[in-house]
């Protein structure tokens, strides 16, 4: 094993490929080589892309990339993970987010992998994170993480990236869709895609309503004739309040803006202190789930099995509560 | 832990725009239980193989109805093997004149489907190449 990690280090790229899916996995082989490339990781710079499918996520991801590596002359290393659901009934899946990327191909500083949810639901599967270490360890500076569309609830993407991205497209919600809890507030920065289609101007004037609801500044009221400015009360300068922008992805416009407002919240992260608080509230819940999967084996290790299918047949029955169970479980008696 | 997932690239190679049956047969593997790539129309043999590359698939299928199988099949064979992927099972699907298979499978296609190929042997013959 040691000697795929140190290719994968070296920049072998069949041997991230071959990483890659002993991670996805979650084999043994995995896990030992992302404990030896866990010193590595830590450096890049995770983007989080999210939002209802059919506002053009792919084709965004697409320009975003093509943006770090020609127009800014940064050159970074870009790797994409791109999510895609699994099928609840086959388990099967088509990755199709290929098709809108053909622009990235032949740059060997752009790597892009697909993967499938394969059951998770959070809008990224259980491994995406993993699979971003080990892109962080194989020198990959940005990192794009694309989310399956169902446009609600993927909170699980803005645990993991530094900064999110919540694409929108005009005409495909009216304002209760943006009001939903959920969706708007894990928003760093806000995507109003597909903007030179009718609808752009109610798309934009929702968005920023709520906005406004969440952060109020500086509004002019019209009353009797009069206009009365009334400032909001200062609210605090470290606060960041996401930008909206508009974009065409298929033409590549409002792209290196985009990219601005991108590097503005990192820098924004790193003055505030946020961006290792983000970096501690990760991984102090990866931890938490490997330890409660170590603590769960150790369970089932020390309770023979008949002692816990003889509880398990007393709650059916309903002569002992879950709560009253796991406590005579754990304290290793039978009553 | 997750069981292992059988990895499929579906490529159309070439200038002909009909991807009728690419959908097909990848639809036909993702209701298998497979976990299929899908790249989209006019790719070269060097989009091909990168996609296969970076995505560790097991089998990569190509759907090529312009014609061009005899330039373009051992052209992929070629990079497939540069890149080190020898493991990859290939198999092609579209108008394959019958005189040109044979030659096909000598080069290393895994299998050759024309029109009417049940999907049901595709499928079959995949779990079969990849074990």
């Amino acid at each position: 094993m040691m000697t795929l990690t140190n290719s994968v280090l070296e920049g072998n790229r069949l041997a991230l490929a071959r990483l890659l899916t002993q991670v996805e996995n979650d084999s043994s082989e995995g896990r030992a080589a992302l404990a030896e490339l866990f010193p590595h990781t830590g450096k890049a710079q995770l983007i989080g892309v999210t939002g209802a499918s059919g506002t053009g996520k792919s084709s965004l991801v697409n320009q975003l990339a093509l943006h770090y590596r020609k127009t800014d002359g940064s050159r970074k290393r870009v790797a994409i993970v791109a999510v895609d659901p699994s099928s609840p009934f086959t388990g099967g899946a088509v990755l199709g987010d290929r098709v809108r990327m053909r622009d990235l191909s032949g740059d060997s500083g752009v790597f892009i992998r697909s993967m499938a949810t394969r059951g998770s639901l959070g809008g990224i599967a259980q491994t995406t994170a993993a699979l971003t270490q080990v892109f962080d360890a194989a020198g990959f500076e940005i990192i794009i993480i694309e989310t399956v569309g169902a446009g609600q609830s993927e909170v699980d993407i803005a645990r993991l990236a530094h900064t999110t991205l919540v694409v929108e497209a005009p005409g495909l919600g009216d304002e209760i869709q943006a009001i939903k809890a959920g969706i708007l507030e894990i928003a760093d920065v806000l995507v109003i895609n597909k903007a030179d289609r009718p609808g752009v101007e109610n798309t934009e004037r929702a968005l920023r309503s709520n906005l406004e609801l969440a952060h109020p500044t500086q509004r002019v009221f019209h009353h009797h004739g009069r206009s009365i400015s009334v400032t909001a009360p200062a609210t605090d300068s470290k606060l960041w309040i996401p930008p909206i922008h508009k974009t065409v992805a298929t033409e590549g416009k409002g792209i290196p803006e985009l990219a601005e407002s991108i590097a503005k919240h990192a820098a924004h992260l790193h003055q505030g202190g946020d961006w290792a608080a983000r970096d501690r509230a990760r991984l102090g819940s990866e931890l938490e789930a490997v330890l409660g999967e170590a603590l769960m084996t150790r369970f089932h290790e020390t309770v023979p099995q008949e002692q816990y299918d003889e509880i398990v047949e007393k709650v059916l029955s309903r002569n002992l509560s879950p709560w009253e169970a796991v406590k005579s479980l754990l304290n290793g008696s039978s009553e | 832990m997750t069981e292992k997932k059988i990895r499929v690239l579906v490529a159309k190679p070439g200038l002909d725009g009909h991807d009728r049956g690419a959908k097909v047969v990848a639809r036909a593997l993702r209701d298998a239980g497979m976990e299929v790539i899908y790249t989209g129309l006019r790719q070269t043999p060097e989009m091909i193989a990168e996609a296969a590359l970076q995505e560790d698939v097991d089998v990569v299928g190509l759907s090529i109805l312009s014609g061009a199988h005899m330039a373009l099949a051992p052209r992929i064979l070629e990079l497939l093997k540069s890149n080190g992927q020898t493991h990859v099972k290939i198999f092609m699907g579209g108008i394959i004149p019958d005189e040109d298979m044979p030659r096909l499978k000598d080069m290393g296609i895994t299998g050759i489907y024309g029109p009417g190929a049940s999907t049901d042997e595709i499928i079959k013959d995949v779990r079969e190449a990849v074990k």
